[in-house]
């Protein structure tokens, strides 16, 4: 009993030192003295004065930009990824892909980020392409590490699906590809949303890459904030800084709301399901699969 | 039985379905290591790419040279072998750090109740998705000497003189435990999550004291995230450099740092691959020790 509240001080404690910094930023940015540390009331001036400045917002739409098409794409290579890792349990190669597909978790920013420069420059060399260095190879980079993140998400999702339904479809004798568009992404359809929201938010941060990888005039905004905050603290970046938390706090806010509301009703639909089946067994027709709320029925 | 029925549908998109991520991260995450070992082997040169090549074949002879002075230089240059040791230092005491700190805390959120939990799993994961140049940035201001830190301990009277924290090293191991504990906490949850209570219950109904019960029954059974959770803290922290930039001084040697100087400041890529290469080196044991408990995860084993 007694290391049961001894770790409930430590977790608030801890979630203290967390957030603390983070809303002490927040206030800060509302402060009206040009001096960081002293308070001279509350303003918003900062923030009307960011949307004057064209360099920041160029790099902010860019940044938004690379984001979006990552996201798009790090939610399709890792669900490949994870669906393989999941579902296809032998084959040549398994454990180094296993190990691909974990590694850029924890592989140092600046080891890939010099590494795939120099793949840029090395292919840039020998076939021309790509010819400059900007947001294509930017999402090149991102795509690649937000993937990871992807996989993780949407295999643990796999793991814990019932297999049975999949199996029910083949056996009535829809395609491979059928089942995994029509059952299997229905199901896994919140962790897609989750790995898509993660990725946009991971690389709406990503500094280290993007400075390895970007060109002249691709700049992002965490590279523009970086030789910013370089000089020592500025109102204006309290201001963007704090758009930034508020941007990504709701994301994932709506990310977590989505997948608890899918969850309860995926529960809910599978309940309803059951009860379903036990009174009318003839349920399964051929018609169910068009209509996602029967999915489950062949459960 | 299931995976049979599986597999005997599978074949027709199946090389497609496994080839598509395995090129992709073939070619942009394994093939680019193998670029970093060849120009590590380099000259520096004034030119666009900024080195030498390393072979050439002229009248039928294929020349390979192969450069050692970057490796001669890393392992006699004072700087850069205390730089790999400040590395080393600073993610291992953050490990430990991040570990004492975050095991009570998933601990405490893993007997929580379901709604109360699914909240503090949301508050502990939201800043894993926030900028870490945001968190570090945040601490500056704090920590700086009149930063608000200084401004409090001076108004309460602990101190008669602002205290230098920023741009010292403990800066950089406030920083490192700030950015990187929700990294540690997120798979120790994971892991004691599944613990099955009974078992503590069934130690102390046999008269185990509450400290041998998690000494001889947490622990053991929470290993595996342990591994996760050390191993995803320490390899970032090695090479980190946006905390040891901003947040560290004079006295911070990091590799991170070191390798960025060299590549951005000095354009010395073959001196930036040679550090690349052997903090490699110096991580793959972690690295491959954090690919096991992975794997073990991934293939659904508790």
């Amino acid at each position: 009993m007694k290391r049961f509240s001894f770790s409930n001080v430590m977790l608030v404690l801890g979630l203290l030192f967390i957030y603390m910094p983070m809303v002490i930023l927040v206030i800060y940015s509302f402060n009206a003295s040009k001096l960081v540390t002293v308070w001279g009331g509350w303003s918003v001036k900062w923030y009307v004065g960011l949307l004057d400045n064209t360099q920041l917002m160029n790099s902010v739409g860019r940044s938004l930009e690379i984001a979006f098409y990552t996201a798009i794409s790090a939610v399709i290579l890792g669900t490949l990824a994870a669906f393989v890792l999941t579902r296809i349990t032998r084959f040549k190669g398994r454990t180094l892909f296993g190990g691909l597909v974990t590694a850029p978790l924890v592989m140092p920013e600046v080891i890939t980020g010099l590494s795939l420069l120099l793949l840029f420059v090395a292919m840039a060399q020998m076939i021309g392409w790509p010819q400059e260095r900007g947001i294509l190879t930017i999402w090149i980079a991102h795509t690649t590490f937000c993937a990871s993140y992807v996989a993780v998400v949407v295999s643990a999702r796999l793991r814990e699906l019932d297999m049975s339904i999949e199996e029910a479809a083949m056996d009535l004798g829809a395609k491979p590809w059928k089942v995994f568009m029509l059952i299997t992404i229905p199901m896994i359809a919140p962790s897609l949303a989750a790995g898509g929201m993660m990725s946009f938010a991971l690389s709406l941060d990503d500094l280290v890459l993007a400075s390895f990888v970007s060109g002249p005039g691709s700049t992002t905004l965490p590279m523009e904030v970086f030789s910013a905050v370089r000089l020592g603290v500025k109102p204006e970046i309290n201001a963007v800084a704090s758009l930034i938390l508020l941007v990504v706090s709701i994301f994932t806010f709506l990310v977590w709301f989505f997948s608890r509301k899918a969850e309860k009703r995926r529960l809910k639909a599978i309940q309803q399901a059951m009860d379903e089946t036990t009174g009318a067994a003839n349920l399964a027709g051929p018609d169910s699969r068009r209509d996602p709320s029967q999915q489950h029925a062949p459960a | 039985m299931k995976s049979r029925k599986l597999k005997a549908l599978m074949p027709t998109g199946r090389h497609a379905v496994i080839g598509v991520p395995f090129l992709w991260l073939f070619l942009f995450f394994m093939l680019p290591f193998f670029i970093v070992l060849k120009i590590s082997f380099a000259e520096a040169d004034v030119a666009i790419p900024p080195y030498t090549e390393i072979y050439s074949f002229v009248e039928q002879k294929l020349q390979v040279i192969l450069n050692l002075g970057n490796y001669v230089m890393l392992s006699e240059d004072e700087l850069y072998i205390s730089a790999y040791l400040g590395s080393l230092k600073m993610a291992f005491i953050s490990t430990v750090l991040c570990l004492v700190i975050g095991f009570p805390m998933a601990y405490g959120i893993a007997r929580a109740n379901k709604d109360t939990q699914t909240v503090l799993l949301l508050l502990i994961m939201m800043p894993t998705w926030t900028a870490i140049l945001i968190r570090v940035y945040a601490w500056m201001g704090i920590l700086s000497n009149n930063g608000l830190l200084n401004a409090f301990l001076l108004h309460i009277g602990v101190i008669s003189e602002p205290l230098q924290i920023l741009n010292t090293n403990l800066a950089v191991y406030i920083g490192v435990v700030y950015s990187y504990l929700p990294f540690m906490v997120l798979p120790l949850f994971a892991n004691l999550v599944k613990h099955d209570l009974s078992l503590l219950e069934a130690g102390s109904d046999l008269g185990s004291t509450n400290f041998n019960n998690f000494w001889k029954i947490t622990v053991p059974l929470a290993k595996n995230g342990i591994i996760a959770g050390c191993m995803l803290v320490f390899i970032p922290v090695v090479g980190e450099f946006v905390i040891p930039e901003l947040l560290g001084g004079p006295e911070t040697l990091m590799i991170g740092k070191v390798l960025w100087q060299e590549f951005f400041n000095n354009r010395d890529w073959p001196v930036a691959s040679a550090l690349a290469v052997v903090m490699l080196a110096i991580l793959i044991v972690p690295i491959i020790l954090f690919n096991r408990s992975q794997a073990k995860e991934l293939e659904g084993k508790a």
